[in-house]
């Protein structure tokens, strides 16, 4: 009885006008209203409206591309909340990392929060990209994707590194500046590259605001917009790859043309 | 469901359908998570350590302030009055906006330069949009005879402080 009025309110809600002005889908169980409901919804417009039933098996995905999300948002809110206790500048960024370890009530538990995650998300990233792998799942029609993976990868990376330097301590200057000397060997551009980075020729106040706003506001920008244009690509390029649902396609017009006449085509 | 449970006057109350029960486990569960969060969110965002100015500061020697002055200390928003009855501190900070005034000799009054507001030299409110007088706050002289305010904590006007 609690359950009906519940959903008598509910009623009542989504037949309003405030309701139906935000949400145009229109109501209703029929198979065209739901997939309405996902297409034009901005946040979920990205995925595909239908998916079957094995692509959410366990073991169709491991979940690890999922799991790499989860791990990035949880590092967008724990990153967001270590912004308010933290100054990138020399050497009050140490200062306040140690306050955020003794003094900042949960600062401990969320610092190491973000570092734990951080370190999941590159395992989780790899797993993901191994598990892509050995099972094929890169093969056209999907071989952009595993371009726009490679590209996320290396955005995680950097995320990682450029973290790196932000506690202020004598691990991280020396990470940096081992690490920042690799880009002067680059030819040519290689010294030029080393000094825009750090800007300057050593790692000092303007490294730390660099590192600060590559890691907190140009990297994780460009890890969301890769992060959506990934998820597309899963709706565009036909939805999750399950094992043996599908022939193995050599080339991108092998599998055009296999979708086109609808045939199997055997390699020999 | 009433019905049922009008029927049967001496049993327990109605068995709860298990639909319902885990209804109200999640939604509670939410609820418990939700003022966990708000709870986490709150005790982090305040401070346990600030690094601002102390509220206690010396304002010199007690000596350097002659009878019938008023001193104001910008960088400490406060001004030293030694007036017949006694030393006291004010402070230099309008009740209307919070604007840094200024002691004007010519009129032997205290101005707010943004709104107008005009007090006397014991803090009282003569003109001008300020709802309160000046506060005054707890002075005391040091072991040196250094004048020490503690411009945390308000105390009634007129407790001059007899040097």
């Amino acid at each position: 009885m609690q359950l009906q009025k519940q959903a008598s309110r509910l009623d009542k809600l989504m037949a309003s006008r405030l309701w139906k002005s935000i949400f145009r889908s229109g109501r209703g169980a029929s198979t065209l209203h739901r997939s309405m409901a996902i297409q034009q919804n901005v946040f979920l417009h990205i995925l595909p409206t239908k998916v079957r039933r094995r692509m959410l098996n366990f073991d169709a995905t491991w979940y690890l591309g999922t799991l790499t999300l989860g791990t990035f948002l949880l590092l967008v809110i724990t990153g967001i909340l270590l912004m308010f206790y933290y100054h990138p500048s020399v050497p009050q960024a140490y200062a306040d990392m140690k306050d955020l370890r003794y003094v900042v009530s949960s600062g401990l538990f969320l610092r190491n929060l973000h570092r734990w995650s951080a370190h999941a998300m590159v395992l989780l990233a790899f797993a993901h990209m191994f598990r892509v792998f050995y099972r094929g799942a890169y093969r056209p029609p999907r071989e952009f994707n595993w371009v726009v993976g490679v590209i996320l990868l290396l955005v995680t990376l950097l995320l990682s590194y450029t973290g790196y330097l932000l506690p202020w301590d004598q691990l991280a200057f020396w990470a940096i500046t081992v690490g920042s000397n690799i880009s002067s060997a680059v030819p040519v551009v290689g010294h030029k590259i080393h000094f825009l980075l750090l800007g300057g020729n050593l790692v000092n106040a303007n490294a730390l605001l660099r590192f600060y706003v590559l890691h907190t506001v140009i990297l994780p920008l460009a890890a969301v917009l890769f992060i959506a244009v990934h998820f597309w690509r899963i709706r565009k390029d036909g939805g999750l790859y399950v094992q043996q649902s599908e022939p193995a396609r050599e080339t991108a017009e092998e599998a055009r043309a296999d979708e086109n006449t609808q045939q199997v085509v055997v390699k020999q | 469901m009433e019905q049922d449970r009008k029927q049967k006057p001496g049993e327990l109350q109605q068995e709860i359908s298990r639909r319902a029960f885990f209804t109200k486990l999640g939604i509670g569960s939410l609820g418990l998570a939700t003022a966990g969060t708000l709870s986490f969110a709150y005790q982090y965002m305040s401070p346990n350590v600030l690094y601002e100015p102390s509220p206690i500061v010396n304002a010199g020697n007690v000596e350097e302030y002659t009878t019938d002055s008023v001193t104001l200390h910008p960088a400490l928003a406060i001004y030293i009055v030694r007036l017949q009855e006694g030393i006291f501190s004010l402070s230099a900070i309008c009740t209307h906006l919070g604007c840094m005034t200024a002691w004007k000799p010519e009129l032997n009054l205290i101005a707010c330069p943004c709104h107008g507001s005009r007090f006397t030299d014991e803090g009282v409110k003569v003109a001008g949009p300020a709802p309160r007088p000046l506060p005054w706050f707890r002075t005391w002289l040091s072991d040196d005879r250094d004048v020490m305010v503690d411009r945390s904590t308000v105390i009634p006007p007129l407790e001059f402080l007899r040097v």
